[in-house]
């Protein structure tokens, strides 16, 4: 364990989260008009808030509020204290903009030295980091908790499956830092390319994260590489990787003595009790550039606050569910149907009316996105209509950053089979694992 | 010419989806459309069924109310021996007054004599029609496919 606060008796956490969480409502509202005024309009004043208990009655802060202060506009430092800026996709406008102090950083490498510790990673480790390197926080933050606990560092970040496997092979890498199904796709690769994957490698523990797993893709990492799965947890607007981590035992540990959790119900925003399920919230009680109360993560999670066999006492949260809105996770990527959408109507004549589908290829994730032809945009020959597809296609690839293919559809078809409402069609889930 | 000679297609949308074609020609059947001349082109995942019949207007409504994504499209149609060659004394007066084919299709009328059809971009329609007239073609007329 990295930090014996992990394990500490839960008076002694929570005395410590009510000290940080003052301060940190006393930072934001005298330093941020947008806390100051949303404070103002329910009468609420930083003395209000004593302990812990006093957060339900405190606003809540929206990715849209992140938005809407574009790019700068909550941060409570001014910008020579800010050492590093990192964004991620926005729906169909700005992105949103986290940034972080000398101190933040300190904080982000404290709590992925502890993921990193979950299996005891360290001087002689072999860290092969395939999270990709760049604006999203997941290279970074699994790059700095891997030198923290002082291994080695290979920061291959993404692309390139035959070379990452043998520099995998080469360099003796002992642990896999990835996506889930990147981590299954170098697997399979690796069988095609006549490895012998439990003699040929050495990794013993992995660390997967940024989109949603099954049990039985989880199983099958396990099966093919012979590792430990560890979950890891974290958005970029809290700090990044690192928000909660998984442990041997499965469990994933919420590192609140930075970050506090809460799970409300997400039509009235009330807290609910521990053990049933709701929309998970944080509010991060020790970081200084962006502070935030209680951001709402649109993930559908429960929490429990029994101490775990591995011996940490931190509160547990069981695996996202799912969101309560309809952004979807394409292999690692955010992508939100209204993205798609905006592509659409800047083509000249395509009515909006779409389906968006996802599937998996193999084991990565496939989406495809299906375009009513009407009678205004159906020209007659082959050819138009695989220009207008290729140049949807390369319009989405631009905007939203992933491949997408487009499948031109008479109108009828999306609403006979489906009904006109739903946009999306899931395939992931319901059609299960290649193992 | 193009009011003289020019003959009215009609360009369906279909999905590569099985039984899709049945319901066209089911559609037209039940309305008691006659299909003069019909080409398919396909791609890997849908296609456009090009048809000429006996009744456009009435084609063109009956497909829309049953929901096809439909274009209607002017062609031009010319009628030559069934004999080796033919095609090519077409296609090599075309060439020549630099008239580019957008597609064509073909069906043999009977009495040897074979009739097809061409579609050329809608700004060579006119000229296509004048040199081919010139050349000495036959050009028909749209009464031979209307009723």
């Amino acid at each position: 364990m990295w930090n014996p606060i992990e394990s500490a008796p839960r008076e002694e956490l929570e005395r410590l989260q009510a000290k940080r969480l003052r301060d940190t409502v006393e930072r934001v509202y005298h330093l941020v008009p947008f806390y100051r005024k949303k404070f103002d309009e329910i009468g609420m004043k930083p003395a209000h808030v004593k302990s812990v208990e006093d957060l339900k009655n405190l606003p809540f802060t929206t990715k849209q509020d992140l938005r809407d202060h574009y790019p700068f506009g909550l941060f409570t430092v001014p910008m020579d204290q800010v050492v590093r800026i990192h964004s991620s996709s926005g729906t169909t406008g700005k992105p949103t903009v986290v940034g972080y102090t000398a101190h933040d950083m300190g904080v982000w490498k404290e709590v992925m030295a502890r993921t990193m510790s979950m299996m005891n990673v360290g001087p002689g480790d072999v860290v092969h980091n395939a999270y990709g390197y760049g604006l999203f926080t997941g290279g970074l933050g699994f790059h700095y908790g891997a030198e923290e606990v002082g291994a080695a560092v290979v920061p291959s970040s993404g692309g390139f499956t035959k070379r990452q496997l043998l520099l995998m092979k080469d360099f003796g890498a002992t642990v896999l830092c990835s996506t889930p199904s990147f981590a299954l796709h170098l697997a399979e690769v690796a069988q095609d390319e006549g490895y012998d994957l439990k003699k040929d490698f050495r990794i013993r523990a992995g660390f997967f994260g940024a989109e949603p797993a099954s049990e039985g893709l989880r199983n099958a990492l396990r099966d093919a590489w012979g590792l430990v799965y560890i979950e890891a947890y974290g958005l970029s607007e809290i700090i990044g990787p690192g928000v909660a981590s998984g442990c041997p035992y499965g469990n994933l540990h919420v590192f609140e003595d930075h970050f506090i959790p809460e799970v409300i119900d997400t039509e009235t925003g009330e807290v609910l009790p521990e053990g049933e399920e709701g929309e998970l919230v944080f509010t991060t009680v020790t970081k200084q550039a962006l502070p935030i109360i209680r951001y709402r993560t649109k993930d559908i999670t429960v929490l429990h606050r029994q101490p775990c066999k591995c011996g940490r006492t931190i509160t547990i949260m069981e695996s996202v569910k799912g969101r309560a809105d309809d952004m979807l996770i394409v292999n690692g990527v955010n992508v939100f149907p209204s993205q798609v959408e905006h592509v659409l109507t800047k083509i000249e004549g395509i009515t909006p009316n779409y389906v968006i589908v996802l599937d998996k290829k193999g084991v990565l994730d496939k989406l495809e996105v299906w375009v009513e032809v009407d009678d205004r945009t159906f020209a007659d020959g082959i050819g138009a209509l695989e220009t207008l597809k290729s140049k949807l296609q390369q319009e989405m690839l631009n905007d939203l950053y992933i491949n997408v293919r487009v499948k031109l559809v008479e109108p009828k078809t999306l609403e006979r089979s489906m009904g006109k409402a739903k946009r999306i069609i899931d395939k992931r889930e319901a059609e299960g694992l290649k193992s | 010419m193009i009011k003289k000679y020019g003959i009215k297609q009609l360009s369906i949308f279909l999905e590569n989806r099985k039984g899709r074609l049945l319901e066209v020609t089911e559609a037209l059947k039940d309305a008691s459309i006659n299909i003069r001349a019909l080409a398919l082109a396909e791609s890997a995942e849908f296609g456009i069924l090009r048809l000429v019949v006996n009744n456009p207007e009435k084609a063109k409504s009956v497909l829309s109310s049953s929901g096809f994504t439909l274009k209607e499209q002017e062609v031009f149609a010319v009628e030559v021996a069934d004999e080796p060659g033919s095609f090519y004394e077409v296609v090599k007066i075309l060439t020549q007054n630099d008239i580019n084919v957008d597609y064509t299709y073909a069906f043999v009328g009977g009495a040897s004599k074979a009739v097809l059809i061409f579609k050329v971009p809608s700004d060579m329609l006119e000229k296509a029609l004048g040199v081919l007239d010139q050349g000495g073609i036959t050009l028909v007329k749209p009464m031979f496919f209307y009723d």
